[in-house]
């Protein structure tokens, strides 16, 4: 039974647009936003994964998050944004199309996941809420990263099924 | 104001042990790794308390204490020589040099707060 | 208070690590050489140490192993015993058995190790039985040391005049004394007193008479005064007995005679502050540094702020007039930035000697259980190497000089029916070459066998069975996995490191290994290394709007391309004619796919400039179209953030902040091989089709 110090227990998140969706993450793993730049590609990694780019010495990966959302043909415009999110130590950044706001979000306003929302988004979708008449959905972003965070090179092949698995896929002869 | 005592001893976990010890029994402690580094340390400073190692290269705890007590300021400094010897000639010999009481190793954090509970008012 | 027994842990572990190292040294040296008396000492007080800092910590097995080994090591220093070998061998064991002990307390194991034979066999060889660890030496007390009943007690106490120059405070004792028990009265001595004018303060004229109700007994009451027994007249008689319903327990300040264990944690369990919930205690590894290197490194800091702030300044109200400030700035920026770097990548180096200290005593016994006789000389030992470089270089290093023991050192008979000395010799010598450190194996025994390794390769399939090979591509079939043309697999050199994975090993070190043999001569395995794993020296070359850095030492040369250079093979793969030879061509472009968009060509333009690079003897030559430039350049991992690459071995970022990334070009040239994968796909995941 969940207190009601739990049920009022605001959050906060940032709000951001993939396409014409919004959605919110965890603003303690946002460590900043930049405008997007063309990253580096790097070969033998999925097409939503844009490259590595320079963050102050370091080198993060650039995930699209449009691309990994199916959207067909994504643009980059000046509004495009990286969002760069801290998540288990892993520093990535997360291409998106545009950032709203930070919101207080409290979890008494959270509802389950829609059925709407597509096999792509499933595993990272933990709820969603209304706001003034908007619909947003909370992205747990250590999801969308998971199978990459693993550091195994050649891992097996997609599983039958799970057209969507995000497993590095190996180098097959052509 | 916190009273000092010099440590020296070549094995470094023992000096960690002491320093440990004694620095949260609210003491101030400075290091040496052998007799001559600790002859130099005394040189630069009025301490408490000495406690030294016998079997040290360099220079071994009996000459350490001898030399010791030669310098003004620690004529009358206690002494507390740690040794693993039990026989009693190692004792006689550090006493004979000068040194005030000893603690045989392996002790305790509380034994060595003991002895020292004995030599310091 | 509870003590930080983990850090304490920690460092009685690295000190131990040096004591054994001084041991295992020292026996070796005792062995073979002459009692030299410093020696001896040196080793008696590792030892020694060992003792007092194992028994500390409440490490019971190290302490009472070690508390043996020291005996014995007395009885040497003393001259009562004499190092022989049967006595050196039972003492080198019992090193070996520290060293695992140490390592079971290093990662919190059970070691399993049982140390009871082990001390049984050296007290066998030190001539007489020794001492339990920890038993009381101490004299025996001839009073009663149960707790007596209360009574009135009278002491006597009186200092000798030199009492004070032994450091002790008469009045502690009386404090001590009064707190043992009740109604105390104390009478002073006076009579030794002189008048003012002739008392020296440096001198003790009192004495006192102590009358005190207790119960705490003689011995205890004598206990009080056990530092100062020689220094002072000390009487203790009891007097009238005094009703007490219940004895006191007299409880010591302290008991320095330390005839119990000391610490009150169970050996091994609570000395390390409990388990981290993964299971394994992580001990912080640590390095030793001089302190002048680092005096000179927080210098260098030092300088670099002020020419920062300088620079800072310069830009702040910056006009093409003061261009020259800002140039000289920056230079000066960059002299200072330099020194830095080569002075922290200083701090983290350590001598080759660290890896192959224990070689001699390695190949001595390998050598003994092979019945051959080989010595192991080390040249350069002082030959300085990153750390981690010379973490990960231990094991192949060990690996090739067993190897040499094992197959290439022959027996005593073999050796004397070819001319040579019965004594086999392998070298091992470490120098800084050209920016890079070479080190090189040698042995003076039979060489490879060429032909023998080649029929292998046949009967393996690594080599087609017509296929001749240029000497070079023959040696390197040694490190082909699985390959091993010994007959039996001896236990001491083909368990579990194999000559495959020391050359990964190498390679993973961004290393080359080459082998230079003569037959019935000798063998050489030749190591080269970058000095540091973090900076590569390396060639920038674009390809498209990409640019990638090519390791300088993979790179054999670079040419322009004609199109009539070109061969098409097997209908797919290109080739490229150079001085006869045929190179596979790699289009770098095609193999990353790197604009999967782009319209690819079908042959390249009349001219191109094309990288060859070698890797294991095999040569491949990378389309490029520009080369840029060589620059030393900071490798960034990949995986930090991301994960490994095929194909790449890192980033780097360049001087306009683009990351560029660096070839792995082992793994590219590997993949070329006839009988590899073709080139990499960018894999779209909409185009992956999963089989219903």
């Amino acid at each position: 039974m969940a207190t009601s110090a739990q049920a009022n227990h605001n959050r906060q998140y940032l709000t951001f647009m993939v396409g014409n969706e919004e959605y919110a993450m965890d603003i303690l793993k946002v460590q900043e936003i930049k405008a997007f730049t063309p990253p580096t590609a790097v070969p033998n990694t999925p097409s939503y994964i844009k490259g590595v780019m320079n963050l102050r010495g370091t080198v993060i990966p650039i995930l699209d998050l449009r691309l990994k959302f199916k959207q067909v043909d994504p643009q980059y415009t000046k509004f495009t944004v990286i969002v760069v999110a801290n998540l288990r130590n892993k520093v990535i950044g997360l291409v998106v199309d545009a950032v709203s706001d930070v919101l207080e979000i409290r979890d008494q306003d959270v509802e389950p996941p829609p059925d709407l929302v597509s096999d792509a988004q499933t595993a990272f979708i933990t709820g969603m809420t209304a706001i003034s008449d908007r619909l947003v959905m909370l992205m747990d972003v250590d999801q969308v990263i998971n199978p990459e965070a693993l550091p195994m090179v050649g891992a097996g092949s997609p599983a039958e099924g799970e057209p969507d698995e995000e497993v590095e896929p190996e180098c097959l002869d052509a | 104001m916190s009273r000092t005592i010099l440590i020296v001893d070549d094995s470094p976990t023992m000096r960690d042990l002491v320093r440990h010890t004694l620095t949260d029994a609210g003491f101030a402690v400075i290091e040496g790794a052998n007799g001559q580094e600790g002859l130099k340390k005394l040189e630069g400073q009025k301490v408490d308390l000495i406690i030294s190692d016998v079997n040290m290269p360099v220079m071994d705890g009996i000459t350490f204490v001898q030399r010791l007590r030669g310098l003004p300021s620690c004529k009358f400094t206690p002494v507390l020589m740690l040794t693993t010897e039990n026989q009693a000639s190692k004792k006689d010999e550090a006493k004979k040099a000068g040194a005030t009481g000893w603690v045989v190793k392996p002790f305790s954090p509380e034994q060595l707060r003991g002895v020292i509970g004995k030599v310091l008012p | 208070m509870a003590l930080d027994l983990k850090r304490l842990l920690g460092t009685f572990l690295e000190e131990a690590a040096e004591h054994v190292a001084t041991l295992e040294d020292g026996l070796l040296r005792l062995e073979s050489g002459p009692v030299d008396q410093d020696l001896v000492d040196s080793v008696f007080r590792a030892a020694h140490s060992l003792k007092g800092g194992s028994a500390t910590l409440g490490l019971g097995s190290i302490a009472s192993l070690t508390h043996a080994l020291e005996t014995v090591l007395d009885g040497i220093r003393r001259g009562d015993l004499a190092s022989t070998t049967q006595r050196v061998e039972v003492l080198l064991r019992a090193t070996d058995a520290l060293r695992s002990l140490l390592g079971a307390a290093a990662s919190d194991d059970d070691p399993g190790l049982d140390v009871a034979p082990l001390v049984a066999a050296l007290e066998g060889v030190s001539g007489k039985e020794s001492p339990p660890a920890g038993a009381v030496g101490a004299v025996e007390e001839p009073e009663d040391a149960t707790p007596a009943a209360e009574r009135e007690v009278e002491v006597v106490f009186v200092p000798q005049p030199e009492f004070f120059l032994k450091g002790m405070d008469p009045l502690l004792l009386l404090r001590d004394l009064a707190a043992a028990g009740q109604q105390v009265q104390v009478t002073a001595h006076l009579d030794e007193l002189p008048a003012l004018d002739r008392l020296d303060p440096e001198q003790c004229y009192l004495g006192w008479t102590v009358r005190l109700t207790t119960a705490v007994s003689m011995s205890g009451l004598r206990d009080l005064f056990m530092f100062v027994e020689d220094d002072c007249r000390l009487e203790i008689r009891e007097l009238a007995a005094v009703e007490a319903t219940t004895p006191a327990a007299f409880e010591d300040a302290a008991d320095p005679q330390a005839s119990r264990p000391a610490v009150s944690e169970p050996a091994n369990g609570g000395a390390r502050g409990g388990k981290n919930p993964a299971g394994t205690v992580p001990v912080a590894t640590s390095i030793r540094v001089a302190t002048d290197k680092l005096d000179r490194l927080v210098d260098l800091v030092g300088e670099l702020v002020i020419v920062q702030s300088m620079l800072n300044q310069t830009v702040s109200d910056f006009s093409m007039d003061r261009l020259v400030q800002l140039q000289e700035a920056v230079a000066e920026m960059e002299r200072n930035t330099r020194e830095l770097q080569e002075r922290v990548m200083s701090i983290r180096t350590l001598p080759v000697s660290t890896v192959c200290s224990r070689f001699p005593r390695m190949v001595r016994d390998l050598g003994a259980a092979l019945n051959k006789s080989v010595a192991f000389q080390v040249a350069g030992g002082d030959t300085e190497l990153d750390k981690s470089v010379i973490e990960r270089l231990g094991d192949p290093l060990v690996h090739l000089v067993r190897n040499a023991v094992d197959h290439g050192i022959e027996d005593r008979a073999g050796r004397l029916a070819a001319g040579k000395p019965e004594q086999g010799t392998i070298r091992l010598s470490a120098a800084h070459r050209g920016g890079k450190v070479v080190i090189e194996i040698r042995d003076d025994g039979k060489g490879l066998d060429k032909d023998r390794i080649l029929a292998k390769a046949r009967v393996l399939g690594i080599v087609d069975h017509e296929q001749e090979l240029p000497d070079e591509q023959i040696w390197s079939l040694i490190f082909h996995p699985g390959f091993s043309t010994v007959e039996r697999v001896s236990d001491l050199s083909g368990r579990g490191v194999g000559m495959d994975v020391v050359k990964q090993t190498i390679d993973a070190l961004n290393g080359t290994v080459a082998i230079e043999t003569e037959r019935g001569r000798g063998t050489c395995f030749r190591i080269t290394l970058p000095l540091t794993l973090a900076i590569l020296d390396g060639l920038c070359v674009r390809v498209r709007e990409q640019i990638y850095v090519i390791p300088l030492i993979a790179i054999v040369e670079s040419l322009r391309l004609r199109a009539t250079d070109v061969r098409v093979m097997a209908g797919r793969k290109e080739v490229m004619a150079v001085r006869g030879q045929a190179l596979p061509l790699l289009r770098l472009d095609r193999r990353f796919q790197v604009h999967a968009g782009a319209r690819l060509e079908e042959a390249p333009s009349p001219w191109a400039l094309v990288v060859i690079v070698e890797s294991e003897g095999t040569r491949v030559a990378l389309l490029v179209d520009d080369i840029l430039g060589q620059s030393q350049v900071v490798i960034k991992s990949l995986e930090a953030n991301f994960r490994r690459v095929e194909g790449l071995m890192g980033a780097t970022i360049l001087g306009d902040g683009r990351v560029a990334l660096i070839l792995d070009v082992h793994a590219l040239a590997r993949r070329d091989q006839p009988g590899a994968g073709g080139p990499a796909k960018r894999m779209e995941s909409d185009e992956r089709q999963v089989s219903a």
